[in-house]
């Protein structure tokens, strides 16, 4: 089947361009999934998101090259050590008419702060003051450090100084939602007749599981700066369709961030220098049971970690233009240019090996047996084996593969029924914090590894309390280096997103966190 | 005739029943929940969710709830979809899947009853043989084949119809072909199999005798007879055909209910898997009953035998 995908790809690459079917200025793009929700107090999956980051506007907005920018806020006070935000809102509307408040961003978040409201990423909010304690409902969500003192003024008091606190603001958490509208209508944000937005698209049509129409929204405060007049998306489930689609001319663009391209495709279509590449704050690991035999033996875990050839697994497996990882915290927020060890040092990777084996008591033959769990995808798939085929010829270890469905995955990995699985991330906010702070906790949500150390804690809770960027920079990257050292999990490499797209669209701004922003994009000569 | 029918109603709504506990022990014996997300969520905002679906309930009460839902179909909240219930997305997905289905059940049979008696009529001869290769090929390639190829052909290669989506009969063509080939096939296989043992039988050749024409021995004694396995098929057919097929309608990016029997599962959407299989379940066996209720106006003598059996 995937060879019969690629054939297809290379024939369909020695065609002549194609011809637009559709004329005019819509932008027509392909979507991978019908958004859950446009509520963006609710949404989590990349769809809900690409959507509500076309029809809302936060206080900061992220702008390529620039990091965040002004957009609702005209203007931010910074006081108390960093502590307290002031944010000036600019005179702006609803698509409805109805001025934006300050209120609405305090309203907004105390209810997603508020106990009773179902809202997965709330934690994102926890930064505000007693934001974690209003969740649990130790404290009332009026004890929440956001205030409206003015219908423009808004007031942030956060728990600690937070120096990337302007670049999280601009995460759709803090998206503010029109409460005029959420009060009388509770589905609103499902419905396309009650939905109300700010951002520099209007959603205009909704078809359930086909396609949802977007147009200008002449009432955005910079409406001069928007260009497009029209934005189709066309919600394709599967990935081969979306890249037929866009080869026949009937979507423009296909690919990260809305979807995906097929797994099979990339090489094709590098070749053909049709891919698209960019940066994605992320990295793509494999963690270690640190609580289980045999990878509680540190040298262990460092000989499987240094006998993973990264190079030959992003050259020839993934083939995304992906630069192999040997660090948690990756290049597009800060600078790994030292890097923490070798990738492929298959020499010092037997010797650990040998060491760990003594150590733990083991020989070759008595190391029980290993296995590898990810969940089942083709990409997941490829690599594992690939991994398993190194190991065994740098390490002359035998490990299983235990592909397991998406859905139990996380219960393996919960129960820590695992020796070495899969894992990734993906940043929500551009600071080395995002990723660190996964493992502060041994029992925190995403801390599968079981792994923690007091030392590396202190050094975030001291990063934390800094406002001396040198100095936070500093402490974090010494518990980058002890996390590292004791390697917890198996770097492998930073993400990149992926996509093709038709020439004449323009401008279109991709960010690390793997967000597309149409704002300031055009169409050319169509 | 009555009784014989209430008879088969009162099994069908204890089939249901038993369909829907089922799914209801399987659903929580599955690991995982609908809240899994590859960002971890902090443990006091998923009990807030759990209490917020009632999912904090004990099961007994959670069965209750669904039975109690079911029989006034009322299926509650999708967790995924929030803002949207389960007898929405079924009444916007069934529409659409009918109306492919229904193209490709009129397809199938049409053509299937065609070729089959084609096959049968031409007994060993080139025409026989060249219907039973292509109900081969038909039988053993997958839907989703077919479709990645009648898509690079008709919508790639020659521009003729749309790649994907939905929403004119165009959009229609390409899945209701993919979908068509297996019962075709089936249809034509069973046809031929059915009309070559009959058109054997001691009565066609006492028609025969009688100077019948070939087309009325044909159509007024054959393939009345012939069509009895197919009627059996059909009832369960419908069914399948009428649901959508996940594979078909992924590929043509089709907004159908197909897709929910899958992703349901695939999200842990409680509530959307609870009420799609009961209403495949119900249609299913509302199928089987129509299919048996014609069965006795075709055949009188079944519905004869099953009095037999109880005297």
């Amino acid at each position: 089947m995937n060879f019969l995908i690629l054939i297809l790809i290379i024939f369909m690459g020695c065609k002549k361009a194609p011809p637009h079917k559709e004329k005019g200025h819509s932008l027509r793009l392909a979507i991978h999934t019908e958004p859950p929700t446009l509520d963006a107090r609710r949404a989590t999956d990349t769809s809900s998101v690409a959507v509500i980051r076309m029809c809302f506007e936060g206080l900061m907005r992220r702008v390529q090259g620039e990091g965040p920018q002004l957009a609702l806020a005209e203007k931010v006070k910074i006081s108390d050590g960093g502590r307290v935000y002031t944010f000036y809102l600019r005179s702006a509307y609803w698509w409805d008419g109805a001025p934006i408040k300050a209120s609405d961003f305090e309203k907004t978040w105390k209810t997603i702060l508020s106990p009773n409201f179902n809202s997965p990423f709330a934690s994102e909010l926890f930064i505000l003051k007693n934001g974690a304690k209003a969740k649990e409902g130790l404290c009332s969500t009026e004890e929440v450090g956001v205030q409206a003192l003015t219908d423009w003024k808004l007031r942030v008091e956060l728990e600690h100084p937070v120096p990337y606190f302007l670049d999280l603001i601009a995460s759709h958490s803090f998206l503010p939602v029109p409460q005029h509208i959420a009060g009388a209508h509770p589905d609103w944000a499902e419905n396309p007749k009650h939905f109300v937005g700010n951002g520099p698209f209007k959603l205009v049509k909704w078809h359930r599981h086909q396609d949802l129409v977007l147009k200008k929204n002449n009432a955005y405060w910079d409406k001069d700066a928007v260009s497009i007049q029209e934005i189709r998306l066309s919600i394709i489930h599967d990935e081969t369709t979306a890249l037929n689609m866009f080869e026949v001319g009937e979507v423009d663009w296909a690919g990260n961030p809305l979807s995906n391209l097929p797994p099979d495709a990339a090489q094709a279509l590098a070749q053909q220098d049709r891919l698209h590449t960019y940066p994605i704050s992320g990295t793509y690991y494999y963690i270690f049971n640190v609580q289980q035999e045999p990878f509680n033996n540190l040298n262990l875990r460092k000989a499987f970690t240094l006998a993973i050839n990264r190079r030959e697994i992003t050259e020839n497996i993934i083939q995304s233009k992906q630069q192999p990882a040997t660090s948690l915290v990756p290049p597009t927020i800060w600078d790994i240019s030292e890097p923490f060890f070798d990738d492929n040092a298959v020499e010092e990777a037997r010797r650990l090996f040998e060491l760990g084996l003594q150590e733990q008591g083991y020989t070759r033959d008595t190391l029980p047996t290993i296995t590898l769990t990810y969940n089942n995808a083709p990409t997941h798939h490829k690599i594992a084996q690939a991994i398993q085929d190194q190991w065994y010829r740098a390490l002359g270890v035998r490990v299983e593969l235990n592909n397991v469905k998406w859905e139990t995955f996380y219960d393996d990995l919960n129960n820590k029924n695992f020796h070495v699985a899969r894992m990734g991330g993906v940043a929500s906010f551009n600071d080395p914090l995002t990723f660190l702070d996964l493992y502060r906790n041994e029992k925190g949500g995403s801390n599968f590894s079981g792994w923690s150390n007091p030392r590396f804690n202190e050094l975030l809770e001291e990063a934390n309390q800094t406002t001396n960027m040198v100095k936070r920079e500093a402490l974090l990257r010494s518990a980058e280096k002890i996390f590292i050292d004791e390697m917890p999990i198996a770097p492998i490499y930073y993400y990149t997103g992926t996509y093709v797209k038709q020439p004449y669209v323009k401008s279109v701004q991709l960010s690390e966190l793997n967000e597309a922003n149409f704002k300031f994009a055009y169409l050319d000569n169509r | 005739m009555i009784s014989y029918l209430c008879k088969k109603f009162f099994i069908l709504l204890t089939s249901l029943f038993l369909v829907a506990t089922m799914t209801f022990v399987l659903m929580h014996i599955i690991p995982g929940d609908p809240f899994t997300e590859e960002k971890a969520v902090p443990e006091e905002i998923l009990k807030a969710m759990y209490k917020h679906y009632g999912l904090d309930q004990p099961w007994y009460v959670q069965y209750g709830h669904y039975l109690k839902g079911i029989a006034t179909f009322d299926l509650g909240p999708s967790f995924k979809y929030q803002g949207r219930s389960v007898t929405e997305i079924i009444t916007e997905g069934f529409p659409v899947s009918f109306i492919l289905g229904a193209e490709a059940l009129l397809l199938a049979f049409g053509l299937g009853t065609i070729a089959g008696s084609i096959a049968a009529l031409k007994h060993m001869k080139w025409q026989d043989n060249l219907v039973m290769i292509l109900a081969v090929l038909g039988i053993s390639v997958p839907s989703f084949i077919l479709a990645t190829f009648l898509q690079y052909l008709f919508a790639m290669q020659w521009d003729l119809l749309p790649v994907a989506r939905w929403g004119s009969f165009a959009h229609t063509i390409l899945p209701a072909l993919a979908l068509a080939a297996l019962p075709t096939a089936f249809i034509a296989r069973l046809m031929r199999s059915g009309l070559v043992e009959i058109l054997q039988q001691d009565y066609i050749l006492t028609a025969k005798a009688k100077g019948l024409s070939k087309f009325e021995i044909i159509f007024r004694h054959a393939l009345r007879n012939a069509l009895l396995p197919i009627v059996t098929y059909l009832g369960p057919l419908a069914t399948a055909v009428l649901t959508g097929s996940f594979a078909v309608e992924k590929i043509f990016g089709i907004p159908g209910l197909g897709q929910w029997f899958v992703m349901s599962i695939t999200n842990r959407d409680y509530t959307v898997i609870m009420g799609t299989t009961v209403f495949y379940s119900a249609l299913l066996l509302l199928c089987v009953f129509a299919s048996e209720f014609l069965y006795t106006l075709i055949d009188p003598r079944i519905q004869r035998s099953d009095k037999r059996v109880r005297a």
